[in-house]
């Protein structure tokens, strides 16, 4: 990161007007961010600005509005195109978010080419919505969904992911960072691996584009899932990308109007891609405000952003070890800006609390990887995760409000 | 903003760290279990009756400095106390935390009047007495969850 870098990541925190607050009487300091991260100014603009303007249905009315707002809505898929370096808009499908994502492909993809006594093989590390949505499909197939361990540094042990795999193995399906724990997984030969027996790799990407640049055909992932509001985009919004060649092959995953190209009641021909996935009337200022959200941290520079967010990892997890009592999990080589810790003598419920009030906001809990927290025998932990704007200084306070809690229950 | 000693108040954090009655009772009468699905705190209550009288309540189980405390001061609470009390002071206790009005009484369990000023934490407090509650009126092993199935 060169300094004129520096200098416009010091600067982003301005962009941000929620930060910019007291809670409890003490400034904010928010360190949610593997949860949902904040909004800057451009993206909130993006959103007033279309529902001031230019407001309609998309791909439907041939009036200006209309137009104007499917001319926006396309231009946004141009973006998250180029953002994942994908060959084709085609490949960009809008959903929900990172779990719709995830289960659109179980249920399209996964019906249809995942049959009893075939596996899908996921890791120990997977948030809920990348193992719900398989043991579904699993259950429902008579398939097996086998796990890949992680050591206790929290890195999935590849010798042991690499014998899992085999010729009943249709699909593997991983995260490529661990929002419990930060862990970074090498998808890129996790990929190769699953390629070199013939599954195809969905990437869980939701906790990766806003801190690693992603280029989803290098890295050869079949589809790659991400959720818009944790890469500084509104909520309800996500994305799927999938190689055309697969998602041509697979059936809708719901019906509705936009996905059709012509019905009658004996028959429905469905439209082209992305279109085909895309039933009903779609989050419009969402895929607007995402779109807003990946220029701004395009600008920014999602290595600057990176670089910033290591040097507050090392910073915090510095800070942390000095306090005595401070057990930190997750010590992978390889982290995102995510820190879970343990507090001897205090439950990370009650960590929570009192860390809000000191104006301090994190996660505690199992961070919806409950297989996570009983690898570790545990039921929950107090967890920091950073985004670009956050600051030393609030790592200072984090480190105070800790040692706050360590006093509550001296 | 509420004071955080108000929430934490010595009783409490004493109760947590060293909570009475925390032991499994064999030859109860009854017993239910409770959870909290979304922190992960688990209560496990037990009962024994002499006729209407509860002749001993006991707990094990794992949470939170609320929630373990709130458990250890309901069996110090309802030792003793006939069926119809118990009810009584859970309704007061329910009302004091939940902030909903008239509580009556409550002893060392006043020591949780901070709670209300926490809506978050409303359910670390009541698990116990939601799980107690289901123990007294199941005839056997029951089952209490904070979130709706
Ligand atoms: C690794 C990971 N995958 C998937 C998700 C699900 O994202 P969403 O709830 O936005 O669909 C999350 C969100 O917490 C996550 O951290």
């Amino acid at each position: 990161m060169n300094a004129t870098q520096a200098v416009r990541v010091a600067e982003a925190r301005a962009d941000f007007p929620i930060l910019h607050q007291q809670v409890h009487g003490k400034p904010l300091v928010y360190l949610d961010n593997a949860a949902t991260t904040q909004k800057p100014k451009p993206v909130i603009d993006a959103i007033v600005s279309y529902y001031t303007a230019d407001n309609s249905n998309i791909h439907r009315g041939v009036h200006t509005l209309s137009e104007r707002a499917t001319v926006r809505y396309e231009a946004a898929r141009e973006r998250v195109r180029r953002f994942l370096h994908a060959a084709s808009e085609q490949e960009i499908i809008f959903t929900r978010g990172a779990t719709e994502s995830i289960n659109l492909v179980a249920a399209a993809y996964g019906r249809e080419n995942v049959g009893a006594g075939d596996e899908v093989l996921i890791t120990a590390l997977e948030h809920h919505s990348n193992i719900v949505p398989w043991q579904m499909l699993c259950n429902e197939k008579g398939a097996k969904l086998r796990v890949a361990p992680i050591n206790d540094a929290g890195e999935v042990v590849i010798g042991e992911f690499e014998r899992l795999l085999g010729r009943r193995t249709k699909v593997v399906a991983i995260s490529h960072v661990s929002n419990a724990l930060g862990t970074v997984n090498p998808v890129g030969p996790m990929i190769r691996a699953a390629h070199r027996v013939g599954a195809v790799a969905l990437v869980d990407g939701a906790q990766a584009v806003a801190h690693i640049p992603v280029d989803a055909p290098a890295l050869d992932a079949d589809f790659y899932a991400f959720s818009g509001h944790k890469v500084y985009g509104p909520t309800g919004i996500g994305v799927l990308y999938g190689k055309k060649r697969l998602l041509e092959a697979m059936p809708p995953y719901q019906g509705g109007g936009d996905m059709i190209r012509t019905v009658t009641f004996e028959k429905t021909t469905y439209n082209d891609l992305p279109y085909k996935f895309e039933a009903g009337t779609p989050n419009i200022s969402g895929v607007i405000g995402l779109a807003a959200a990946i220029e701004y941290l395009e600008n920014i520079g999602i290595e600057n952003a990176a670089a910033h967010e290591h040097d507050l990892l090392c910073y915090a997890t510095e800070q942390l070890r000095r306090i005595p009592g401070v057990r930190i999990l997750g010590t992978a080589a390889e982290k995102a800006g995510v820190l879970s810790f343990l507090l001897e003598g205090v439950h990370p419920h009650d960590a929570g609390t009192i860390l809000d009030s000191e104006g301090v906001a994190v996660r505690a809990g199992h961070h919806c990887a409950q297989p996570v927290m009983d690898r570790y025998g545990v039921s929950a932990t107090t967890r920091a995760s950073f985004a670009l704007y956050n600051t030393r200084e609030e790592v200072d306070a984090l480190a105070r409000a800790v040692r706050k809690a360590q006093e509550v229950f001296g | 903003m509420a004071n955080l000693r108000d929430l934490y108040q010595e009783l409490i954090v004493d109760h947590s760290k060293q909570p009475r009655n925390f032991r499994v009772v064999t030859d109860a009468d009854r017993h239910a279990e409770g959870h909290n699905p979304l922190c992960g705190d688990r209560v496990t209550i037990y009962i024994k009756m002499e006729g209407e009288r509860i002749s001993d309540v006991a707990f094990r189980g794992s949470g939170c400095a609320i929630s373990t405390a709130s458990a250890s001061l309901l069996t110090e609470s309802l030792k003793g106390r006939t069926a119809t009390e118990a009810e009584n002071i859970f309704d007061n206790f329910h009302n004091l935390v939940t902030g909903a009005g008239e509580t009556g009484p409550l002893g060392k369990l006043a020591a949780f009047s901070g709670v209300c000023d926490y809506p978050t934490r409303v359910k670390c407090a009541t698990l116990a007495w939601h799980t107690f509650h289901a123990a007294l009126r199941g005839a056997q092993a029951d089952h209490v969850s904070t979130e709706k199935a």
